[in-house]
């Protein structure tokens, strides 16, 4: 079985975000960027499958400039076996990512796409979907366990109501929740032998995709500040209030 | 345990301008040397905070075509201040009389942190490998206590040292020659510093300051792009050593901060108030009214000088830059004379690993180097500071301006900064006033700018050497001066519900990494060591 893991280079989780003083978007300049939370489960998801002997090799994707190499690295360095960067200097949406991954189950015939359930930048949680339905093929999203017998694939999701467990088919695009793993460190002797694992790097055009902005951003503006809390005294105030004021019950 | 040991000829713990020159200069020296470099912060830059005024002597003679490179070194001083406060009203001290160390019409403004960021990439290009996120945890002797390597930190291990699921062991990197270059107060070149006796020849103690610095957008009427200004006077009180700064860099940012002594004395003392409140001053306040402030960070540096440095050799390692304590205190600059002692070291080290040469060959080479007769000329300003600001003024205009600093005599640091503080109960408590939520802030809102982050359930790295001393005798003796030194809000003193006694509590999470503790303490019963690799806080732009 051929894992392909699709993974997105954003700005790390720990990093005060902030808004562009001309409010065109989101501060990107020597800002600390990471792989994506999420992404990381599915890495180290990819990567027991191989260690369990399920997998028998294991390919990172990801879609960016030139710097995005590092994030790719850091996947090897986890345990990944070769990664792709599909080179494009613009930011895409969901639906392009989904097509240029697409052209990427076309070249490589994964058996299983593993990618996180969203990414922490725009939150969309939608290439995972875009793309199962691209291919044709069953998807199960936001996965806390996943197990593979044979043909089989047994996921667990956390829904409203408890945990939903379903069973389908490989081929499968499977998207990774926070809870399904804990993910490795990159030792340091594996950060060095992830420098020698193969990088291969398209140029996005070479797949003629339509890459084209369907959204148009207008303006990016910080949410507005919390007012201070007011203290109450008793309940009775605090309905009063909510009531009155607030006019919420 | 068994670990896993990486060989390299040269192992650099830390990536700041002072191991980075090494570094870069080794590589230029001989591309065969292999050089790896350890960084505790998250990426390279990430723990660098500095003003910057930037002298771009030792980069001119690292890089000499780094103005044709994409530098962040872009912005020149065009105008400067130096003024004199007052609560409300301000003096502005003539260029004339301002002693050279501060006329800075050939320097840039720049972000230190970025700048490193530039240089590691400069080093990685070079064949140079940078890691960052893993934090050298111990120094490796061999049978004859001499250097061999570091060892890097153990990962994931929880609270009580006990494995997590992901947890990965440290491992030994060995080197040749090891070059210790954490920056002011490093816990490894504290140890070494010790255990080698380096501080033998040395008539002073070490001093040391707390810098903290703030980046701010601020309206671009306000903006004066290269405009530098220093300030002494308010709020500080007559006997506390300190100023302020504020650069004007590129995107209409400015660099405000605040660097005081450590031996200062009254207990009641917050650094962070005192930097908050300069804030105030209504020509500060005019500046960044309207404004956002967008990073905030804080430091301890070195102010000891040339009386305070230890012997920079000892077998098999080198310690340099701020983490023996290279910084010129006058000048207000640390960044190129950091450089020049890693382009220095790296000469020592090419000379060891190739042709048998000593490294004690360093103490000489540094000798007859610029730096030293930089901080040399420096030597006598800070201690004069003992008398009094306006007494250390006057003292340093003459030895200044008058005599070049080649006055026939050295001043010498009474004591370490750790025997200034005099008892709470003789001291004057201080009212700080509020934060506006405008233009000054509380410490929690400050840290969540920086960035800081450890990953929770790991080992305290803010040990106590003696588990009950804070609560027998810091709070009753000094009222925890922690709470209040500390710029990130990391100790606490609260009340034991069962015992009804006060105890300090310790929110290591919180630690930006700048050591103050480690060098405050008036027990010196807090030691600093380093945390899982990645943790602290992620600066950029600082």
């Amino acid at each position: 079985m051929k894992v392909l893991v699709a993974v997105k280079r954003v700005v790390d989780y720990k990093v005060q975000i902030r808004v562009k003083s001309d409010n065109t978007g989101v501060e990107t300049q020597n800002v600390k960027m990471s792989v994506n939370p999420p992404d990381e489960n599915a890495i180290e998801e990819a990567v027991k499958l191989k260690e369990q002997g399920l997998a028998s090799e294991t390919i990172a994707v990801s879609i960016g400039d030139e710097k995005t190499q590092d994030v790719l690295r850091t996947s090897m360095a986890m345990g990944i076996d070769r990664s792709i960067l599909v080179k494009s200097q613009n930011p895409l949406e969901p639906l392009a990512v989904a097509k240029t991954l697409k052209k990427i189950v076309e070249k490589e015939n994964p058996d299983l796409v593993l990618m996180g359930k969203q990414a922490i930048d725009d939150d969309s949680n939608q290439t995972g979907q875009i793309l199962s339905a691209l291919l044709n093929w069953p998807q199960g999203c936001f996965i806390s366990s996943l197990k593979i017998e044979g043909n089989k694939v047994l996921i667990s999701r956390e829904i409203d109501e408890g945990i939903e467990n379903l069973e389908t088919k490989l081929p499968a695009v499977l998207t990774c929740d926070l809870r399904l793993n804990t993910p490795r460190f990159a030792s340091l002797p594996n950060i060095m032998k992830a420098k020698k694992k193969p990088l291969d790097m398209i140029d996005i055009d070479t797949l003629e995709i339509d890459t084209s902005t369907k959204i148009k951003t207008l303006k990016v503006i910080e949410p507005p500040k919390r007012k201070a809390g007011v203290m109450v005294n008793d309940v009775k105030e605090l309905v009063e209030k909510l009531k009155y004021e607030a006019k919420v019950i | 345990m068994e670990r896993e040991q990486l060989e390299y000829d040269v192992v650099i713990v830390g990536a700041g301008p002072a191991g980075l020159s090494t570094a870069i200069k080794l590589k230029q020296l001989n591309s065969d040397i292999s050089v790896c470099i350890l960084e505790k912060g998250t990426e390279v830059g990430a723990h660098i905070l500095s003003g910057n005024v930037f002298e771009t002597k030792s980069l001119d003679e690292l890089i000499p075509n780094w103005k044709e490179l994409d530098s962040p070194v872009k912005t020149k001083v065009s105008s400067e201040e130096f003024l004199f406060l007052t609560k409300e009203k301000s003096f502005k001290v003539p260029n004339l009389f301002l002693p050279n160390a501060l006329q800075n019409h050939n320097n840039y403004v720049i972000s230190l942190s970025n700048f490193c960021k530039w240089l590691g990439e400069y080093a990685e290009n070079l064949g140079v490998e940078i890691f960052p996120g893993f934090a050298a945890s111990k120094v490796i002797y061999n049978d004859n206590d001499e250097v061999i390597g570091v060892q890097t930190g153990d990962m994931g291990l929880d609270s009580e040292k006990n494995k997590k699921e992901n947890f990965e062991p440290g491992i030994n990197i060995i080197g040749k020659v090891t070059v210790l270059s954490e920056g002011c107060r490093g816990h490894l070149g504290k140890e070494v510093i010790k255990k080698f006796d380096l501080n033998k020849k040395n008539k002073s103690p070490q001093q040391y300051g707390i810098g903290f610095k703030e980046v701010w957008e601020i309206k671009e009427e306000n903006h004066e792009i290269g405009k530098v200004l220093h300030s002494v006077g308010w709020p500080l009180e007559n006997d506390t050593y300190g100023g302020s700064f504020c650069y004007h860099a590129e995107n209409n940012q400015i660099y405000i901060g605040y660097v005081i002594g450590l031996d200062y004395k009254n207990p009641y003392l917050s650094p962070y108030d005192e930097f908050q409140q300069f804030k105030t001053h209504p020509v500060i306040k005019k500046l960044i009214t309207g404004g956002k402030r967008i990073s905030y960070g804080a430091r301890a540096l070195i102010e000891g000088g040339l009386q305070s440095l230890p012997q920079m050799y000892m077998p098999g390692a080198l310690i340099i830059g701020c983490n023996a304590g290279t910084l010129n205190m006058p000048k207000i600059k640390g960044s190129h004379t950091a450089m020049k002692s890693g382009i220095i070291a790296a000469d020592v080290i090419i000379e060891h690993i190739y042709n048998n040469g000593k490294l004690s060959e360093y103490e000489k080479k540094f000798r007859n180097s610029w730096v030293y007769k930089e901080l040399h000329q420096a030597r006598n300003v800070k201690p004069s500071f003992q008398w009094g600001l306006i007494p250390a003024m006057i003292f340093t205009g003459i030895d200044q301006k008058i005599f070049g600093g080649r006055l026939p005599f050295t001043l010498q640091h009474r004591h370490a900064d750790h025997e200034a503080l005099i008892p709470a109960r003789n001291a004057k408590k201080i009212d700080y006033p509020k934060y506006d939520g405008e233009i000054t802030f509380d410490k929690p809102s400050s840290v969540y700018l920086s960035g800081t982050n450890h990953t929770d359930n790991q080992p305290n790295h803010l040990l106590l050497n003696d588990r009950d001393l804070s609560t027998n005798f810091t709070i009753e003796e000094y009222d925890e001066p922690a709470q209040r030194y500390c710029p990130a809000g990391v100790y606490e003193v609260e009340l034991d519900d069962e015992t009804q006694k006060k105890v300090l509590k310790i929110n290591s999470q919180n630690c930006i990494h700048c050591k103050t503790c480690d060098i405050k303490e008036p027990s010196q019963n807090i030691e600093w060591v380093t945390p899982e690799g990645g943790g602290g806080p992620i600066y950029s732009g600082t």
